[in-house]
């Protein structure tokens, strides 16, 4: 049975001069969910959002809301709440004025737009700003008010553009999972536009990874990172080591699949002393550790095994591991590539009993 | 601000050599210029500025000077709004044109018309049908006028346009605001104290313009004679009293103005921060 989705593209292409933008975009998106546009910058994430709130006209394709095409709808009347990168809060408006704007425009009611605006203040919990100018809000406050501006006109759909973008790294933290618990609450179809892989895994229901203008995988944030399905996703998600042939470790020399190359992520690399206990001893190898650096909640290590740079992570009680030091390694999986696909492939040990040693 | 207090003795010397430099050659001459203006007292001056010609030509150049306001400063945001907030083909050549008044000496631009609306244009014969006269008549000044003060406020208002951006009008637009709200209620707020400047140099400028004026007016007293021509013929005629008087008051006004200018320019700025 076909879903039914409430925002969706389908083939849509968009051209700036001789630079394409968008090639062959195809999306669906359920009703309620909150989406993550993820991709480098320059892969074509913001035109997405941009077209769809209306703000550029793609050059072919349909774009459907509700089941409607809106092609040729205009910005003003599609009833969408666009957050903007920075902001765009009306300068020489005050808090309140910046979030009855769109309710007066629209023409509603005095009471109505009094309660409303009372309201979005008090969802964002930033009663006490009511008469101040947005030059006189710090980052965080500017984004809730940016939010409820948005959402004060009950937009049926709410676009994001790199929300977090504009703040510092602590506040990004506090109102990502403020933006979350929001449009939870809220309960509006949502979609963000970020170059950040953590900010995507941690606040969307599911991801549209882009790279160079096309769309490279949709699914869960759970999916896009143990799953990646395409050369990109396995390298741009998560940190990743490259390895021109991955069969010289040990457990992958039979690996099925014609590829070579591989991604190979710290969380699965399992990295011991000499001596110290190792769940798949007989299938670890041995590296060397080449650099140690103190990442706050975890030490993060580059080795080199078999020629290959390699980047694992021990937890800040193991045993301190020096540069220099011979280390037992084990890896448990890898994501290898082709050109056009990417595989997931586990060490053999894990599926064989007899190489466990106790 | 350290490497500035070093150099006092350089400091001083540069503000000494600007200081000699403006009194020679812009407060002296204005001092002068009242002086003289008032050398046979109070009477003669009045007598100089209450004459009918001189208050015709008072008028006429008031006249000229808000008509050339107007149009300019709905022109100017015409143009400033195109060029800053829209994409096409031309952008460039369009902000280039508005500039041309600026490097086109006055005098061309007052044979320009002359050509255009002048008898040997093939235009001339629809204008006389329709009894319009333009050359050595009043639309003629005012149309000189508007020519050489056209960059005035489009020039003021592109920059701030500019550094604004469109996020605030397309944030405004997709709540579903038109244009004229949008405008009024966004995008005006930002550009108020740089149209006001852009208004008070355009003021300025056509108060004072001369070649172009000149050009086109064909000097008849007391029908197309402006200020700045008026003083002209007054010097001519050796009526040093009278042109100096109302030199005077042409001063006079461009020091107001001056000031006007000074005040809007600090709440623009106040007004960014």
């Amino acid at each position: 049975m076909e879903k039914k989705y409430y925002v969706e593209m389908r083939g849509v292409n968009k051209s700036f001069g001789s630079f394409q933008a968008s090639k062959d975009i195809h999306f669906g998106i359920e009703k309620g969910k909150l989406i993550g546009l993820l991709g480098p910058s320059g892969s074509g994430k913001t035109t997405i959002l941009r077209m769809l709130a209306g703000l550029e006209t793609e050059d072919s394709g349909d774009i459907l809301i509700d089941g409607n095409i809106v092609n040729h709808i205009p910005a003003s009347k599609r009833g969408i709440g666009f957050v903007f990168q920075n902001y765009a809060l009306f300068r020489y408006l005050t808090v309140y004025e910046n979030i009855a704007f769109g309710l007066r425009v629209q023409k509603w009611p005095k009471a109505k737009i009094k309660a409303r605006a009372e309201e979005m203040l008090q969802l964002v919990g930033l009663e006490e700003t009511a008469k101040r100018y947005p030059n006189q809000l710090s980052g965080g406050q500017r984004q809730r008010i940016a939010f409820a501006r948005a959402l004060a006109p009950e937009p049926q759909l709410l676009l994001l553009d790199e929300p977090f973008a504009a703040v510092d790294a602590k506040v990004r933290q506090e109102l990502r999972s403020w933006l979350r618990e929001m449009i939870t609450r809220v309960g509006v179809t949502s979609i963000f536009v970020t170059h950040d892989q953590d900010e995507a895994i941690e606040v969307a229901d599911e991801i549209i990874v882009t790279n160079q203008g096309r769309i490279e995988q949709i699914g869960s944030p759970k999916e896009i990172y143990r799953n990646p399905q395409t050369p990109f996703v396995a390298q741009f998600i998560g940190q990743s080591a490259e390895v021109d042939n991955f069969r010289q470790f040990t457990g992958f020399t039979n690996a099925e699949s014609n590829a070579e190359r591989a991604i190979v992520r710290p969380e699965y690399i399992t990295v011991a002393k000499q001596g110290e206990f190792l769940k798949y001893s007989l299938d670890a190898e041995e590296g060397v550790v080449e650099q140690t650096a103190f990442r706050g909640n975890e030490i993060e290590l580059k080795i080199r095994l078999k020629g290959n740079l390699l980047t694992a992570r021990r937890l800040l009680d193991d045993a301190p591991v020096e540069v220099g030091e011979h280390v037992r390694v084990f890896i448990s999986r890898v994501y290898a590539f082709d050109e056009q696909k990417a595989y997931v492939i586990e060490n053999a040990a894990l599926n064989t009993q007899e190489s466990l040693v106790i | 601000m350290k490497t500035q207090n070093k150099g006092g003795a350089v400091k001083w010397l540069l503000v000494a050599v600007s200081a000699f430099f403006l009194i020679v050659m812009l407060i002296l001459p204005l001092v002068y210029v009242l002086i003289t203006a008032f050398r046979e007292g109070i009477q003669p001056f009045l007598a100089a500025v209450t004459d009918p010609y001189a208050l015709k030509s008072i008028q006429l150049t008031l006249e000229a000077t808000v008509f050339a306001v107007i149009i300019n400063t709905i022109f100017g945001l015409f143009a400033a709004w195109s060029i800053t907030k829209f994409q096409f083909r031309g952008k460039k050549v369009i902000s280039t044109l508005i500039d041309l008044p600026l490097t086109v000496s006055p005098i061309i631009a007052g044979l320009i018309y002359v050509l255009t609306f002048g008898r040997q244009s093939f235009l001339y014969p629809y204008l006389k049908a329709a009894g319009i006269s333009i050359i050595y008549a009043v639309p003629g000044i005012v149309l000189a006028t508007i020519f050489v003060t056209f960059p005035f406020i489009s020039r003021e208002i592109i920059p701030v346009l500019t550094a604004a951006g469109t996020d605030e009008e397309e944030a405004a637009a997709l709540m579903g605001a038109n244009g004229w709200t949008i405008f009024r209620r966004v995008t005006f707020p930002h550009i108020k104290w740089a149209l006001l400047y852009g208004i008070v140099l355009c003021t300025a400028r056509a108060m004072g313009e001369f070649g172009a004026v000149s050009v086109l007016s064909g000097h008849l007293r007391g029908k197309t004679n402006t200020m700045p021509l008026y003083i002209e013929l007054l010097y001519q005629g050796y009526d040093f009293t009278g042109a100096f008087a109302m030199s005077a008051i042409l001063v006079v006004m461009a020091v107001c103005i001056l000031i006007l200018r000074n005040v809007f320019e600090y709440r623009g700025k106040k007004n960014e921060e």
